[in-house]
């Protein structure tokens, strides 16, 4: 579903990958070796050279903010524009209810103000929202890495079931459990260099 | 019209006062004395060279010199609003953004003025043309610096809160509204307090001097009036272009942020 050809970019070494639907890849490897780069070369919010395609279509056919509707990164540290949390939920804060509540967060939550909240709820909140963009390709970087075990088996159980419905996630951990939990396929980033490693 | 003509001696006895704050300086341990001096003597300088140049240029009515005149000042004021960025562009859009932005919008309000409102003859005499545009620079360098200082450094800071837009599948426009809009307003802020305080708590150095020269002063407020029209006018057409012009070189058209086109800013 999602090919990936020659990837290149600054600290990054060349990469061709492909991903099928349904599929979860876990990537690992040590802090400051290119995970991050090589996820945001992918959503294209960093320049790289090389082929991405979705479904068949190159990137390059499609506008960047397109793109990224499709191709989703969900970065470690989330970014917040305004004080409302509703804001961040565009046009789909009627739809988000459901789907905190599986997140173990209150509806309410959407009433919040973003300065007040902590570092799980603001890591729930930004998969959310990105979840109910309904994105294609998830790129999620340590999306649970300050959850507690309750918590972070409801996410990896919310996007298991976008996955089931064909949707495919690279996901970025320092957990092996989870690692084992979610994924047959691994990467393994050092160095800049992307290598396949079998789990 | 019967002004009181300054001699040399009359400002020897004013500059006594800069004696004076050397003086203190020293006798506090300021340390700025020296600094105190040469901006002064600078001063001195600088507004004799003014004088005797503008003598010229007034003799001469040439409509090449008055616009050679003008684009020094525009180049003098590009300089001034590039030295004034914390964060830069890089390569010549460091200086040419800025200066461009105010050659567009400070040429553009000083010709609207001399070939409508004020029309002196002819259109360029530089007796008006170069008075106006000082003026109307002046404020518009404010604008353009504190416009596109505030572009840079609230890209900077809130990166991430623009890139988790840009990732949701925002565009550039969208998601560099919030900075912006901030950028415009503190570009925007001083023009709108002086209008506010004109009058009331300052008596501007134009309409001041004009009645110094004997203008009648209801007149003299005619011509201020005119002047902050035209000086918010120019800020805010130059301050939108050099915010808009800031977006697009921080982006690109993949609607991506691209702070790798800023230089760090200097240390210290």
């Amino acid at each position: 579903m999602l090919a990936v050809r020659e990837l290149t970019r600054p600290g990054l070494e060349q990469a061709s990958f492909e991903l099928q639907a349904g599929e979860c890849v876990v990537v690992g490897g040590p802090s400051g070796a290119g995970k991050t780069l090589l996820l945001r070369a992918l959503a294209d919010l960093d320049p790289s050279t090389g082929q991405v395609l979705l479904d068949g279509v190159e990137r390059g056919a499609l506008s960047g903010p397109e793109w990224r509707r499709r191709v989703c990164y969900v970065p470690a540290e989330s970014g917040w524009w305004t004080d409302r949390v509703a804001d961040h939920f565009g046009g789909q804060a009627a739809a988000a209810p459901p789907l905190l509540e599986r997140l173990l967060l209150p509806a309410a939550a959407l009433a919040w103000e973003v300065p007040r909240l902590s570092t799980g709820e603001r890591q729930r909140l930004a998969l959310a929202r990105a979840l109910l963009r309904s994105p294609r390709v998830f790129l999620l970087d340590e999306p649970t890495s300050g959850l507690d075990e309750a918590a972070r088996l409801a996410a990896e159980e919310v996007v298991r079931e976008r996955l089931a419905a064909g949707a495919c996630a690279l996901w970025v951990t320092h957990d092996a459990e989870q690692a084992r939990r979610l994924a047959r396929r691994r990467f393994w980033v050092e160095a800049g260099r992307v290598a396949e490693r079998s789990a | 019209m019967n002004t009181v003509q300054l001699d040399y001696a009359d400002l020897a006895l004013a500059a006594l006062l800069v004696l004076v704050n050397a003086g203190l300086s020293l006798a506090f341990a300021l340390g700025l004395e020296r600094r105190m001096l040469v901006a002064t003597a600078r001063m001195v300088v600088q507004l004799l060279l003014v004088g005797v140049v503008l003598k010229a240029l007034f003799a001469a009515l040439s409509p090449l010199w008055t616009g050679a005149a003008a684009l020094a000042m525009v180049l003098f004021a590009g300089r001034e609003v590039m030295a004034r960025q914390e964060r830069r562009l890089k390569g010549v859009w460091a200086y040419g953004l800025g200066t461009s932005c105010m050659l567009l919008a400070a040429v553009l309000v000083t010709v609207f003025a001399l070939s409508t409102q004020v029309r002196p003859d002819p259109w360029y005499d530089p007796r008006y043309s170069l008075p106006l545009l000082g003026m109307i620079l002046g404020n518009t360098m404010t604008g353009v610096s504190l416009g596109l200082h505030a572009l840079s450094s609230g890209l900077t800071t809130r990166r991430a809160a623009v890139e988790a837009q840009l990732a949701l599948g925002a565009t550039r426009w969208q998601a560099t509204r919030p900075v912006a809009r901030a950028a415009l307003q503190s570009a925007l802020m001083p023009i709108v307090n002086a209008m506010a305080a004109t009058g009331l708590v300052s008596l501007p150095g134009m309409m001041t001097g004009q009645i110094l020269a004997g203008a009648d002063p209801t007149q003299a407020v005619r011509y201020q009036m005119l002047i902050m029209f035209l000086i918010a006018g120019g800020t805010t057409l130059g301050a939108v272009a050099a915010v808009l012009g800031g977006v697009l070189r921080l982006t690109d058209a993949r609607h991506r942020l691209r702070l790798d086109r800023l230089r760090a800013p200097r240390p210290g």
